[in-house]
């Protein structure tokens, strides 16, 4: 018997029809756990290195992580994986929801999808039971509309969809897979999935999940459960408030924007408003919120409440989490949040990422401004912010007009548009649109997570290390005292000596070595995450949260009865992260795309970011191109990875 | 009968407090595996969410009595402009819905407050709701001496219903006689 797995993935080829239940290879599992790093595998495996991500021979892949679905809090994280539109790369992207625990109840660890279907389906997986069934009736329909008809045809509440919208049906490369309260929105895997003509999977499974160690496992569960109680009881002091508990940033809940709003950039990415902020907006900003949010919700098994249900008066409901609510008000620069929730509400139902279609949009009316796209392009748009927005997201769902150019996100659509517009997309790391953030004075660890991220994205990558220093001893000292999380006594010193300014401050200190430190930490822990399938708002992404190294082997071993402690634990997150790096590598990624957009610091150091990257590789093991060696990956047990790189001529000389 | 003394164990249920995340499910279905916790799977749990997100609907019900018939309820209750069935509230393992059954069986199941030896504190899906939608209440009350009927004495009369008595005993011989 497969232990916390199930041990199955299911094999779909749309284009011949034909369905197969796979059972799979458990030492891949010790080697890779599965989620993100198991989905790795199986496009390094399957998908040449030379495909288009639309070829029938791209493969989209929903993973569970091995714990999903055991009953460790927040175990419900569904990893999608493909080859991007957008970056080219290796396109990964993952949402929460209760779609991952559904698949692992029906039997299945992974739904495997290739070929590309000749009409619009959805798939529909009733435990041993899959059929490929018509979606005509379902063509142009919302994702949170889609989901609802879906469960009204068969008749079942309890079964759990993953959606695309008409964005998705398009291609548009910011599209999502929605998800009840959850999204797949990075990276263009909507439009994958829009590509196989693929317009929902349904699910639902009525089968256990196993447990190697059942007692031990519930025991470390229950640790679990009492110490984010603690946490829930105890915030962090002396940060600011969306850093202080648990959970994604508790947008839902919280009313007051003083921060984003006055920290993160307007429009496209550029104008910081200082004094936006005041009594007058946040009275009404509360009663805007406060009127429309329903509830607020969680996702399988885990007791936060980072998502909420929205209604706002005269549209339909929909669900919502993290600060989309605040992205299209802000690139907008529409003052009132009401605008926020309306938007988001169309945005859901075309299902597009609420990160990048805002920029998107905010540099179309920029290019507009200087003269480079025309009012021709914009004929009929009307003129006030708000519809302005509305005008042109129809348009970019639809593909209409200049639409159609702004569905490849801003890097190909000033690709295309030229006559100076790539100075416009200028918040890109890998071609991809990051949060409107712009600081002063360079932080060395974040400087290599925005760099070196594979998944270009801060929020996947960031977390456990404070994001800045504390201003006295007294705080550093308390925030220590009870950092049981740590991997080793040493981080607690980083944080004792920096510095708001001084010697031990940004960007010299933490030091280069030490800055790698962190990062690999940090990047650790969502390695370790994806793989498992946890939340990495109970783990990777908030301050003290209630797993870590410590902990983690144990609750892997006890679930899955794998062999595992914090050695093993760490080897197996350094094999998923040069597994990744060697999928994306292969693609074409090196180190000259490696940067964070050129504004993001208006202090910049180009000799010690040199450095940085230099000690990174070096530390994962990778040459100075940030390629891994013959000799790391041989230590892997990756040493297939080198044979094809050395093959290619990627590695030369080892 | 004598007048005896009773434990009445019962769960307070606060519907504006659940966040709609299923613990209780999982606890529930860990905890009666066999042996204990060495498998989950919401649909043997004897505690269900309904759940409706975008109505707002999020009552946990947990089970009570099998019942072999189905009763004339179909009514809907509207309540704060929410809409609910009559059989979201009904805690029975009946024969008009797949609730409160054994998948793999269709024997029915019941909530029985999570006995065990030594007894818990509380029973789990309590226990793990940490937004304190499931809070545990007991009282006391006078009640008729009643003979309960055994775990297997439950079984076997749903499926004495279902089957009808010959064809039960048939089986059972027939299976003794393998043994």
């Amino acid at each position: 018997m497969r232990y916390a797995e199930t041990g199955y993935n299911l094999e779909i080829d749309l284009t011949r029809g034909n369905i197969e239940r796979v059972e799979t290879d458990p030492k891949l599992t010790e080697l890779h756990l599965g989620g993100l790093g198991t989905n790795a595998k199986i496009l390094w495996d399957r998908v040449p290195p030379d495909t288009d991500p639309f070829s029938p021979d791209n493969l989209l892949i929903f993973g569970t992580g091995l714990l999903g679905a055991t009953p460790a809090a927040g175990a419900n994280r569904t990893v999608v994986s493909t080859y991007s539109p957008q970056t080219l790369l290796m396109g990964y992207s993952m949402m929460g929801g209760f779609l991952a625990p559904e698949l692992k109840y029906a039997g299945y660890d992974k739904v495997v999808f290739r070929g590309k279907s000749p009409e619009l389906v959805y798939v529909w997986i009733h435990n041993d039971k899959v059929e490929i069934r018509d979606a005509a009736h379902l063509k142009g329909k919302g994702a949170v509309e889609t989901a609802e008809l879906i469960k009204k045809e068969l008749k079942d509440p309890n079964v759990q969809v993953a959606a695309i919208g008409l964005a998705g049906e398009n291609r548009v490369y910011t599209a999502s897979i929605e998800q009840g309260r959850s999204s797949a929105s990075r990276l263009g895997v909507g439009a994958v999935m829009g590509d196989k003509r693929i317009k929902a999977i349904a699910i639902r499974g009525t089968k256990d999940i196993n447990l190697a160690r059942p007692a031990e496992y519930v025991e470390l569960c229950n640790e679990v459960l009492k110490y984010i109680k603690f946490r829930n009881e105890n915030p962090v002091p002396n940060v600011m408030t969306i850093l202080q508990g648990l959970g994604s940033p508790q947008e839902m809940l919280h009313t007051d924007e003083k921060w984003h709003t006055e920290n993160f950039m307007w429009g496209n990415a550029r104008t910081r408003r200082k004094d936006f902020w005041n009594s007058e907006v946040e009275k009404k900003w509360k009663d805007t919120q406060e009127m429309v949010r329903t509830r607020l919700i969680s996702c399988y098994n885990c007791p936060m409440k980072c998502g909420a249900i929205i209604s706002v008066p005269g549209i339909s409901t929909y669900m919502m989490k993290c600060f989309s609510k605040l992205t299209y008000a802000m690139a907008a620069f529409v003052d009132d949040l009401d605008f926020g929730f309306r938007i988001a509400q169309r945005a859901t139902e075309y299902g597009v990422d609420g990160f990048s279609t805002p920029q998107i949009m905010a540099f179309a009316f920029e290019l507009r401004e200087a003269g480079i796209l025309t009012e021709a392009d914009f004929e009929g748009c009307p003129s006030d912010n708000e519809g302005k927005f509305f005008w042109l997201l129809d348009r970019i769902a639809r593909r209409e007009g200049i639409g159609d150019v702004l569905a490849n996100g801003t890097h190909w659509a000033a690709q295309k548009i030229g006559k100076g517009a790539e100075a416009y997309a200028h918040n890109n790391i890998k071609k991809h649109e990051q949060l409107p953030l712009k600081l002063g004075m360079l932080n060395p660890v974040y400087f290599l997570m925005y760099a070196t991220g594979e998944k270009a994205n801060i929020t996947q990558i960031e977390g456990q290390f404070p994001q800045g220093p504390f201003m006295t001893m007294e705080e550093r000292q308390g925030f220590i005292k009870d950092w049981i999380q740590v991997p080793d006594e040493k981080f607690k010193q980083y944080v004792l000596d920096w510095e708001p300014r001084g010697e031990r401050s940004n960007p010299y200190y933490p030091t280069v070595d030490m800055s790698v430190d962190i990062v690999d930490w940090q990047e650790m822990m969502h390695y370790i995450d994806d793989a498992v399938g946890v939340c990495a708002g109970l783990s990777s992404f908030p301050l003290k949260p209630p797993y870590h190294i410590h902990n983690y082997p144990k609750l892997i071993s006890a679930a899955a009865g794998i062999d595992m402690d914090e050695e093993k634990l760490k080897e197996v997150y350094r094999r998923n992260r040069s597994l990744i790096r060697a999928v994306n590598v292969r693609r074409g990624l090196r180190r000259a795309d490696e940067k964070p957009p050129e504004d993001h610091w208006k202090k910049r150091f180009p000799e010690l970011e040199e450095k940085l990257l230099d000690a990174y590789y070096t530390f994962k093991g990778w040459n100075k191109d940030g390629i891994p060696t013959k000799e790391t990956l041989h230590k892997l047990n990756l040493d297939y990875i080198a044979e094809d790189l050395e093959q290619r001529g990627i590695i030369k000389n080892g | 009968m004598a007048k005896v003394k009773k434990k009445i164990k019962s769960i307070k249920i606060d519907l504006d407090k659940c966040n709609g995340c299923r613990a209780c499910e999982v606890a529930c279905s860990a905890f009666h595996a066999k042996p204990k916790y060495s498998s989950n799977n919401p649909a043997r749990s004897r505690i269900r969410l309904v759940r409706d997100p975008l109505r707002d609907v999020y009552l946990p019900v947990y089970a009570g009595e099998y019942t072999k018939a189905e009763c004339s309820g179909r009514d809907k209750y509207v309540m704060d402009g929410k809409e609910y069935n009559e059989c979201d509230f009904c805690r029975a393992s009946c024969p008009s819905r797949e609730l409160f059954k054994e998948p793999d069986s269709g024997l029915p199941l019941k909530c029985d407050m999570c006995e065990d030896d030594p007894p818990l504190e509380k029973p789990l899906c309590v226990q793990w709701c940490l937004n304190d939608a499931l809070v545990y209440e007991e009282r006391e009350e006078e009640v008729e001496e009643e003979v309960k009927p055994e775990e297997v004495e439950i079984g076997l009369e749903s499926m004495v219903d279902k089957y009808g008595l010959q064809k039960v005993m048939d089986t059972v011989a027939r299976m003794s006689k393998r043994e």
